[in-house]
């Protein structure tokens, strides 16, 4: 029996996805897949992406940190935030990248203390992310071609 | 008796009173469609608050056995010495009796309070609420004005962390949360109640399945729970914006509806004026010929 998977967020239901055959997904210890019968689990996650094999095509999605619960075949993706290929500002991503890695480069007097590093490291993390699932759609070098099932 | 004068008086105060009318009418509109997607915004949270009630009711299987205070210190309940309030209403009035129930719902939680604490501090996130406990000289912890009509996740966040801060420093014992609960279009209902320590869920599901976690159940709560008070006060927060767009709506519906029973009203008023001033001109004509012929 497959995977029913519901990606939610406190702003809205992200994806709700029956029939899906594989699950990738950026745990906090770790990448881990699931496949349909996974022992009952919690985690959290990390920021990452996460990829649904389902019949209709594999999707990916970006997620930033959240939370993870598997059970009976059920997956509930409690995320902080969530993004489908569609939903990814590929211009907004590719300028959060370039600023935080400017600001990652200079270390200088405005990085005061680690929180700054801390904040433009996620910032990298998340921009990176938004990138490598937005590139999946246009068939970079990860292409794997998806489709909104 | 009635003279152009008069006529002329309730002639510019119909024009008045359907200027006003036309001015409530498209405010009650603009409120219409604000409430659509308020309301829609509060439904959207609805899933993630689930799930996340849920996931606790499921984690508290496993820690339970530990009291609530050693597994987190969101859990620990202590006397309370110094409470904090979070009172959330509309930045702008012409919304019926909205602000002032929600005032006299805050005032009454306060009033409660006091006479069994040391102190009571007032955190307000919305302009009407700020203005009455300022006037009424109450401490204020902090103030959140301008959330705006349709804040996301992010906008409320900083409340959430204020409070948690000053909870786990030790500076407040017990935090309520007050919002005009959104019942339907025409109810809302001023609600409070209690946010830290987070009382523990009603439906403790006994652990069932076996559970594998990553990383331990306890460290999940620990980045669980401060969610899950983000998420508490998001909800109220959206509760309230969608309440205050209805209730907006419904005086505004009604102040239109009075605008033009007050035209009607005037309308007629007119008419008698102006028939009564073209008869006593026909009665002066009249009289004064009827005084020419008999002369």
């Amino acid at each position: 029996m497959p995977l029913k998977l519901t990606i939610v967020t406190a702003q809205r239901t992200v994806l709700e996805q029956d029939g899906v055959t594989k699950l990738v997904v950026p745990a906090a210890e770790g990448q881990i897949t699931i496949l349909p019968g996974h022992a009952a689990l919690m985690s959290s996650l990390a920021i990452g992406e996460m990829v649904a094999t389902a019949p209709g095509g594999v999707e990916p999605i970006a997620i930033h940190g959240g939370f993870i619960q598997v059970a009976n075949n059920e997956v509930s993706v409690l995320a902080d935030a969530a993004e489908r290929v569609d939903q990814i500002d590929l211009d907004r991503a590719e300028a959060a990248r370039e600023r935080a890695q400017a600001r990652l480069q200079s270390r200088d007097s405005t990085l005061v203390g680690g929180f700054d590093v801390l904040r433009a490291q996620l910032a990298l993390q998340r921009s990176l992310t938004r990138l490598r699932v937005a590139r999946r759609r246009t068939g970079g070098a990860t292409g794997v071609p998806s489709q909104r099932a | 008796m009635a003279g152009g004068g008069q006529v002329r008086a309730i002639r510019d105060r119909i024009k008045s009173v359907a200027s006003t009318a036309k001015v409530t009418r498209a405010m009650e509109l603009v409120a219409a469609s604000k409430m659509r997607r308020a309301q829609d915004r509060a439904v959207q949270a609805r899933p993630y608050a689930q799930t996340m009630r849920s996931v606790l009711a499921q984690l508290a299987g496993y820690t339970a056995g530990g009291d609530g205070a050693s597994l987190h210190p969101l859990l620990q309940s202590r006397e309370a010495k110094r409470v904090a309030y979070v009172h959330i209403t509309a930045d702008r009035g012409l919304a019926g009796g909205l602000n002032s129930n929600m005032n006299r719902a805050g005032a009454s939680l306060v009033l409660e309070h006091q006479p069994r604490v040391e102190g009571i501090a007032v955190i307000s996130a919305g302009r009407k609420g700020r203005d009455f406990f300022r006037r009424s000289g109450m401490a204020m912890l902090a103030d959140f004005p301008e959330l705006g009509d349709f804040p996301n996740f992010e906008d409320v966040r900083p409340i959430a962390r204020l409070i948690i801060d000053e909870f786990v420093a030790g500076r407040v014992d017990q935090v309520f949360i007050g919002y005009q609960r959104f019942v339907n279009a025409a109810i809302q209902r001023p609600t409070t109640r209690q946010l830290l320590p987070i009382v523990g869920p009603a439906d403790v599901q006994t652990a069932t399945a076996d559970f594998i976690f990553e990383p331990s159940p306890e460290q999940l709560l620990q980045t669980l729970l401060p969610r899950f008070v983000e998420m508490q006060v998001y909800e109220a927060v959206l509760e309230a914006r969608a309440s205050e767009q209805s209730a907006r709506m419904v005086a505004m519906r009604q102040a239109t509806d009075a605008a033009r029973d007050m035209v009607t009203d005037l309308t007629l008023a007119y008419n008698k004026a102006r028939q009564e001033s073209i008869t006593s001109e026909l009665l002066d004509i009249v009289g004064g010929t009827a005084a020419i012929e008999n002369g």
